[in-house]
């Protein structure tokens, strides 16, 4: 007999018939979507290993990796923020270069390679970010526009502004000290980018709001149902409104650090950063309808595509095939959360819609 | 002074028209602590409406609102909540996602003390021990405070509906049907519950089609028809066909 070391736990939890339930702490762990991709981001990793030991799993690759994604990280912190309140943001592309394109402006008009300049530089793409998603984040909670719709209209109109002002040429004045410390600068003594460890600080930071602040709880329980959240006594208009601005104002960050690594405002560079974050997002385990997501899984979302990529290339396949194999991913990500959010509708009763019209019509 | 002789929550003639229906029609209602009052009426007689109207999730037309003799407005239902007044919908407006604990304490969480709360880290232990408190009160099984509530059953999320409800009514508590969806175990625990938290002194608001289960619990039952209250009856002295008879019109009952 064994001990009753295991029974002494919170005895036989409640759980949807039919579905695979591991007891305890490692079963929870391996019922988190984030693990399940986490196991398949291990499997590509070893594989490409094995392909090309003596390349890809070199620190100079996995350096370059991380590298290319510590921008789409940023990004998909806030997108996770927005996906996980059950709505979307596809304007972050357009914010990205937007703010590119103003902070740029700023600087050439204040001339001069130093530090002043790029400090006014990032505050003025934060800002330029922060208004976007705050024009968001009012017209999603306030005007009840579906942010589909609403953040489909500021991606045209922060890109079409972005040409306006520019007359369709990029911006290639970049200071310096941008360019050479974050966009392709190393952490002072070690060979670590030091534009990944800014967006490691972000997924840090924003880590701990979401998972273990107010903030974040009212965050899944918006997405997770929006009017007993309002009956409580929960400002849910001004919350919308503070992640869409998450998101707008994450979106600024990544232009200046954009502008920094790229030396260019790349206007037409970012017309499908909004799909592969949400992409990445999603396949991280974040919930389309709400209430659910991490992100830790969101980084784990984001690894996939780049490892591909990457991989590809150095094992000689055309990397067209990362699309394709994205695609499906993505496409499997979202059919187990579909299958799980069965198995709990069927196990409670709990009303739920399946369509993406989700997306589009917005709960009261 | 007793408490028992000025309602904690009184209706004085409170009207309410959805463009020429009149839901509710110089309606007079009171709740006295320590006291379960059943709200009965056939569909569309104005029960949910003023289940509503008292709850701060409906302006009224006309009329006054009292909670413990002085006169309130209730325009939200945070303010309802503020006074002590508490209502489980029928939808029972839970989030699924989060678990027990953290629906027991949306929109009140306990911060930790010091920076960190005011950082706004919560002080998880302390709601958790809490909510345990509150739910073994009320005598509700709720298992794994940890798992989401949209994966437990229609009773459990019933109980800690109303377990969220009880433990912050400091006045009244609203139900609006909540042995609809219930078996029949978990409808005695719910009439049960009625009871300890009436017997804590809390005004109870018990609205209801089932006739026996209101004369069960009830000690007062108030008939609304068209909008209108046509009866209150002393559950003691009145009968099923009485209710039925005036809920339905077919007699005028009095007090």
């Amino acid at each position: 007999m064994t001990t009753d070391v295991a029974s002494t736990s919170n005895g036989a939890p409640a759980q949807a018939p039919g579905v695979f339930t591991p007891e305890g702490a490692i079963g929870k762990l391996v019922r988190v979507q984030a693990f399940q991709i986490l196991l398949v981001l291990v499997v590509i990793f070893l594989i490409f290993s094995a392909l090309a030991p003596t390349i890809f799993p070199q620190w100079s690759n996995l350096r370059l990796i991380i590298q290319n994604m510590s921008i789409l990280a940023i990004l998909g912190i806030g997108m996770t923020f927005v996906i996980v309140t059950s709505g979307i943001d596809l304007s972050i592309g357009s914010v990205l270069v937007f703010s590119g394109v103003v902070s740029a402006m700023a600087m050439r008009a204040v001339g001069g390679d130093g530090l002043p300049t790029a400090g006014l530089g990032i505050l003025v793409a934060v800002g330029c970010g922060l208004a976007w998603g705050i024009l968001n984040g009012v017209l999603v909670a306030k005007a009840k526009v579906p942010p589909l719709i609403v953040t489909l209209g500021t991606l045209g109109g922060a890109l079409g502004l972005s040409q306006v002002l520019t007359g369709g040429v990029d911006i290639r004045d970049v200071p310096s000290i941008l360019s050479d410390n974050i966009g392709y600068g190393n952490v002072p003594g070690t060979t670590l980018p030091l534009i990944s460890l800014i967006a490691f600080v972000f997924l840090v930071a924003f880590g701990i709001i979401l998972h273990r602040t107010r903030f974040g709880l009212y965050t899944f329980a918006v997405g997770s149902n929006e009017e007993a959240v309002r009956r409580v006594g929960v400002k849910v208009d001004r919350h919308l409104i503070l992640v869409y601005s998450i998101s707008g104002g994450l979106a600024g960050v990544a232009g200046i650090l954009s502008l920094s690594q790229y030396g260019t405002t790349a206007i037409a560079g970012q017309s499908q950063t909004n799909l592969n974050v949400i992409a990445a997002v999603v396949i991280g385990g974040t919930s389309l309808f709400g209430g659910v997501g991490t992100i830790f899984g969101t980084v784990v979302g984001l690894f996939i595509p780049a490892v591909l990529q990457n991989g590809f290339v150095i094992v000689g396949v055309q990397p067209f095939w990362q699309q394709v194999a994205v695609g499906f991913v993505l496409i499997i990500a979202v059919y187990i959360d579909q299958r799980r959010r069965l198995a709990a509708a069927r196990g409670t009763g709990v009303k739920r819609r399946f369509s993406l019209g989700n997306l589009v019509t917005r709960r009261k | 002074m007793s408490t028992g002789d000025v309602p904690v929550l009184q209706a004085l003639g409170i009207s309410r028209s959805f463009g020429h229906v009149r839901a509710l029609d110089n309606v007079d209602f009171e709740v006295y602590p320590g006291e379960v009052v059943a709200l009965i009426g056939d569909n569309g007689a104005g029960k949910s409406t003023l289940v509503k109207a008292l709850s701060g999730s409906l302006a009224l037309d006309s009329g006054k609102i009292l909670y413990a003799g002085g006169e309130v407005t209730l325009s939200t239902p945070a303010q309802a909540s503020a006074l002590g007044i508490e209502t489980v919908y029928q939808d029972l407006a839970l989030a699924p996602h989060l678990n027990p604990v953290q629906n027991m304490f949306l929109g009140r969480e306990v911060p930790k003390p010091g920076l960190q709360g005011k950082l706004g880290f919560l002080d998880n232990k302390a709601m958790r021990d809490r909510s345990r408190l509150a739910f073994d009160d009320l005598g509700a099984t709720v298992r794994g405070l940890g798992d989401p509530v949209g994966s437990m059953s229609g009773g459990q999320r019933q109980a800690i509906a109303i377990a969220r409800a009880v433990n912050w009514a400091k006045g009244v508590v609203f139900l609006d049907e909540p042995t609809a969806a219930l078996g029949v175990v978990q409808t005695k625990n719910v009439l049960e519950t009625i009871r300890r938290v009436r017997d804590k002194g809390v005004g109870v608001v018990f609205i209801s089609h089932s006739m026996p289960h209101v004369m069960e619990v009830s000690d007062r039952i108030q008939v609304l028809r068209l909008g209108r209250s046509v009866a209150a009856y002393k559950a003691s002295n009145t009968s099923m066909e009485e209710l039925v008879g005036a809920m339905t019109g077919a007699i005028g009952g009095d007090k």
